[in-house]
């Protein structure tokens, strides 16, 4: 079955973005497709790379990154959500007339329809926020 | 046809868990996620809320997020089935519709 | 249903009142894009949600942008269904009278303005969300 995730909530405060990572895994694990994860509100703060907990805590941003490259997920940070915290990739930093970018590994901005999108491609879309 | 709803809110809190209970069809399936586990404790005030709606529909409770607030196995209300995340990915899978109730 | 013909029933299900969060704006968002998809759309409006519709809303002195104008304009986008439970007017003391008169013009009754606004009972919110296939809760 092919799932789509969209996360809300940024890491940390709520625990959204772990149990969304913890059904990623468990439904890759059962083989299971993850058609798309779409990062939106305070959920594309999961995308920086430059978060640095603390070495006893996992680092999600880290954890998705790793999922990301071993399942070949995209992991879609929604573009206006983005830009609002500060979230940019190479192209926006430049665009935006930004010093430097912080995109995770195996994230990439785009826009809100990559959600729709998901939502007509997927069997189930799965929200997980506050 | 059924809906699985999710429910990620403490109901001493939030009034998510009551307002899904309200809306729910019969046939669907009702998971209780992070701080929405706690409803699933033996004794509390939402016992008998829970125990209403179970006949309708099938009440779960995810199980990683109970041990994790500290609450056994032999706490959670009869009748509400403790799964873990594979559960959940089931549960998603056999519903045809997935409603969060954030 | 992966071809991508197929039109799909999107529901999007607002729960929470406007400005104190962002889920209202977001999910209005939402519904502009989702609308070139040209999919089924309708919105529900259930629990603190309904404030959402406030008539007369004003957000200029909280220094926050106001965006009460864009639930009137959903017509122009093919929004046509917005879905108000009664039982969450009640409870908050508001009934349809205190909403904004939100319209559409139908082409088939020579663009006549007819409401958007439909007032549903619980039960009849409950039936809606299950004839679904995407639920986009906020």
């Amino acid at each position: 079955m092919r799932f789509a995730i969209q996360i809300n909530e940024g890491p940390y405060t709520h625990q959204a973005s772990d149990t969304a990572y913890q059904f990623a895994k468990a439904a890759l694990e059962k083989g299971h497709e993850i058609f798309r994860v779409f990062f939106y509100h305070d959920g594309v703060n999961n995308g920086t790379r430059y978060t640095v907990p603390p070495q006893d805590d996992r680092n999600l941003q880290k954890l998705w990154s790793e999922l990301a490259e071993a399942h070949k997920l995209d992991l879609v940070v929604c573009i206006a959500a983005a830009q609002r915290r500060g979230i940019l990739d190479a192209n926006e930093a430049k665009r935006q007339g930004k010093d430097g970018d912080n995109i995770a590994p195996g994230f990439r901005i785009s826009g809100l329809g990559q959600l729709i999108e998901a939502g007509i491609q997927a069997d189930r879309l799965i929200v997980f926020g506050d | 046809m059924s809906t699985l709803h999710t429910v990620n809110k403490s109901p001493y809190e939030r009034n998510a868990m009551t307002s899904c209970l309200g809306h729910v069809s019969a046939g669907d399936l009702v998971l209780l996620i992070e701080d929405g586990v706690l409803a699933a404790r033996k004794g509390g005030s939402f016992a008998q809320a829970l125990n209403a709606a179970k006949g309708a529909c099938k009440i779960y409770v995810l199980a990683p997020d109970l041990a994790a607030r500290g609450i056994g196995a032999g706490d959670v209300l009869e009748g509400v089935e403790t799964v873990d995340y594979g559960g959940f990915v089931d549960l998603a899978a056999s519903a045809t519709r997935v409603c969060a109730w954030l | 249903m992966s071809d991508g013909q197929t039109k799909k029933k999107f529901f999007y299900l607002n729960r929470k009142a406007p400005y104190g969060t962002i889920y209202a704006l977001e999910s209005l968002e939402v519904v502009l894009i989702g609308a070139a998809f040209e999919q089924e759309v309708s919105l529900g409006f259930i629990d603190d949600g309904v404030f959402q519709l406030m008539n007369n809303q004003d957000a200029a002195g909280t220094g926050m942008k106001g965006f009460s104008k864009i639930y009137r304009a959903l017509g122009d986008y093919e929004v046509r269904k917005l879905y108000v439970e009664k039982e969450s007017l009640e409870t908050r003391g508001l009934s349809v009278d205190d909403l904004m008169p939100i319209t559409y013009e139908d082409e088939d009754e020579d663009y006549a303005e007819k409401p958007s606004i439909v007032v549903v009972d619980k039960a009849e919110m409950a039936k809606l969300i299950a004839d679904q296939d995407v639920i986009m809760s906020f």
